[in-house]
């Protein structure tokens, strides 16, 4: 049981997930279905972002040797763990054995794509819904399907 | 094939060398330029011409592939695992080639047949959609990076979404079907992306090659390598419209605009299908237990369930394009099968089935447009005396719809004979029963057409009897291009089957 406390990430993630799934197949409403979707999507993003927090690890910034601004007696102006992030001196991240502990950057910037892919899912998706009432009066699946029935019973010639 | 590699010689260096990122970032910017061409006549020649370049690039750089082997191409100059790399070897080669062959046959046809389903001003949008789908399918078949075939994978969902919804000026049905295809579609896309977003965890890559490598070392992986696998089999199952998961499929394909149809029945599902191979093979191995079972009960049993199944609900179809919806996903069973038995020979039927059947049903579905755009007719009950009135568009339907069944002399024949030899090799037997049954059901529902269509007069339409009237030149072209091709392959098979066997043999080893 504490494990899971522990890993509360994981449990909301999988929470969320399993949410918005449950929606998507239980809704008949075609906005209430997006709305899962989105809800679905978003846990997987929670997902990469959880994966590349390092506890206890620094923002991965990139900074100069010299700290930023000095003032007129040479003494740095801004210090902190942060400046340090990424080793003293160096351009490049520390690789492995450094004892520089930083977040992996890489499942954000993954992310960052994903959403720009999901909200142009959404975004289909929101205008097709517009398209639909536009033609079927209605968003409720279970109407749509009951006049596509009919239609199929009269025929497709038009 | 020597006298083929004196063809590269008149290709420039540079499509050579940076043919695999030209492949891709070519139909990506013309379909930005595209959306905003204001002439739907230049929109349609401007996506010849891309298409044709694409053809002869993807045809240049498959041959190539056959020269020098393997060619890893680092985006960017970025070298991987870091960097993107796109890759070309023996298994995509033979899909892009597919893929930029059938776009090229698909915009041929296109021309009649947008100016009938179309509205003007939709048309060069129309296109530009098209290119960026084309563009996501060369995509997700080229790259070596996992998380960028996801990518690839959604430009060309979510573009198809709007080429399935383009059908409503023809059929209403088509909204409500885009909308499935976009849930379903999305859904699947996301199970693919927790897989890697798993297979991430375990391996810290996401290179292919890389994440292959790391795993066999770990003998397999943990059980976060066994989640990722479930979640990006179920999530490609979505895509390649495995059966239970087909359910998207059939109103897709049947109200769909027609060329959308003829490109997506021949690509979409057939890139699905090429990814599936390449994570079963390539990134896991069918030598870790979880992977065996996997194929075995998943894919051999979901397979063969939808051979069948698949088959029957054709049967009992009213609409031609839902039959053939319907065929389509129990021919994807027959390719899961070949997958599931994962000898090298089975592997390489199978996928010389998924090059077979693009060709038969891509044709098949130019047919059925052409009887649409010549009489409105989709129902097989109006089918009656087409071999009278549309005698070429009903005589390529013919051909096909036999390769389709498995007659001697046509592609089905072959790769359902090589599919079947396999099954026998490895003493799977009862499979073998299903091929032939399963053949025989598709003989019931093409035949129950082909009956209609020769054995019935023309029907009388306000007292006179329908007189011939042909499909335009643009789809005889190429619905019989596809004829010819299928009939070609049936009778001389060596490069396809030659080539998949390759294919086979880089995922599993000689023998």
């Amino acid at each position: 049981m504490s494990e899971l406390f522990s890993q509360y990430n994981y449990v909301i993630v999988i929470v969320l997930m399993m949410t918005g799934l449950y929606i998507v197949f239980a809704s008949r409403n075609l906005i209430k279905k997006l709305v899962g979707l989105s809800v679905f999507q978003t846990s997987v993003f929670l997902l990469y972002i959880t994966v590349a927090k390092v506890k206890g690890g620094q923002p991965p910034i990139l900074i100069e040797d010299k700290p930023y601004g000095v003032d007129k007696d040479g003494h740095a102006l801004l210090e902190g763990p942060i400046q340090v992030a990424a080793g003293d001196g160096a351009f490049l991240l520390p690789g492995p054995g450094s004892d520089v502990l930083y977040s992996n950057p890489l499942p954000h910037v993954l992310i960052l794509t994903a959403i720009v892919v999901g909200v142009a899912t959404l975004a289909i998706g929101l205008a097709l819904t517009v398209r639909i009432r536009e033609v079927y009066h209605t968003i409720e699946e279970d109407e749509i399907q009951e006049m596509d029935f009919v239609y199929n019973l009269e025929g497709t010639a038009d | 094939m020597p006298v083929m590699f004196s063809v590269l010689e008149l290709m420039p260096d540079w499509l050579l060398t940076h043919g695999p990122a030209f492949l891709m970032a070519l139909p990506l910017l013309m379909a930005a330029i595209m959306a905003v061409l204001p002439n739907k006549r230049v929109a349609w020649f401007t996506t010849f011409i891309v298409t044709s370049i694409l053809t002869i690039t993807a045809f240049a750089l498959a041959l190539y592939n056959a020269k020098v082997g393997t060619t890893i191409y680092k985006m960017g100059g970025w070298a991987p695992p870091h960097g993107i790399s796109l890759v070309i070897d023996a298994l995509n080669a033979p899909v892009l080639v597919l893929i930029a062959l059938m776009s090229l046959i698909t915009v041929v046809y296109a021309m009649p047949a947008t100016v009938a389903e179309i509205k003007p001003n939709k048309r060069a949008p129309f296109y530009a959609a098209f290119l960026l789908c084309v563009a996501g399918l060369l995509g997700m078949v080229i790259t070596g990076d996992a998380f960028n075939v996801f990518v690839f994978l959604e430009v060309s969902s979510i573009s198809t979404y709007v080429l399935v919804a383009m059908g409503a000026a023809r059929d209403r049905r088509a909204l409500s079907a885009a909308y499935n295809y976009l849930i379903l579609g999305s859904i699947g896309a996301t199970f693919f992306v927790i897989g890697i977003g798993f297979l991430y965890m375990e391996t810290g890559t996401l290179n292919m090659a890389d994440m292959a490598r790391i795993l066999a070392d770990l003998d397999g992986g943990s059980r976060v390598a066994k989640v990722a696998f479930a979640f990006i089999v179920i999530g490609l199952g979505l895509k390649l419209a495995m059966f239970p998961l087909h359910t998207w499929l059939p109103g897709a394909y049947a109200y769909a605009p027609t060329p959308v149809t003829v490109f997506l029945a021949s690509t979409a599902t057939k890139a699905a299908l090429y990814l599936l191979l390449r994570f079963t093979f390539f990134v896991f191995d069918p030598s870790y237990a979880y992977v065996a079972d996997g194929l075995l009960y998943i894919l051999v049993g979901m397979g063969v369930i939808g051979m069948v199944f698949a088959s029957l609900q054709a049967i009992f179809q009213t609409d031609a394009r839902r039959m053939l919806a319907f065929s389509s996903v129990a021919q994807v069973g027959y390719m899961l099968l070949g997958i599931g038995i994962a000898t090298t020979a089975s592997v390489a039927a199978g996928y010389l089935h998924l090059i077979n059947h693009a060709i038969i049903k891509g044709g098949l579905f130019i047919a059925l447009g052409a009887m649409w755009y010549r009489f409105g007719i989709t129902r097989t009950e109006d089918f009656q005396g087409l071999g009278k009135t549309m005698p070429l568009t009903m005589g390529a339907f013919t051909v096909l719809g036999l390769s389709l069944i498995g007659v001697p002399f046509t592609a089905g024949f072959v790769s359902k004979v090589n599919l079947a030899s396999a099954a026998a090799d490895a003493g799977w037997w009862w499979a073998v029963g299903i091929i032939m049954l399963t053949s025989i059901l598709a003989l019931v529902y093409i035949g129950r057409v082909l009956l209609l269509a020769y054995f019935q007069s023309p029907p009388q339409v306000n007292g006179e009897t329908v007189i011939r009237n042909e499909a335009p030149i643009m789809m005889l072209i190429p619905m019989w291009v596809c004829a010819l091709a299928s009939v070609f392959i049936g009778v001389k098979s060596d490069a396809v089957v030659g080539a998949s066997i390759r294919a086979a043999e880089l995922l599993l080893g000689a023998g």
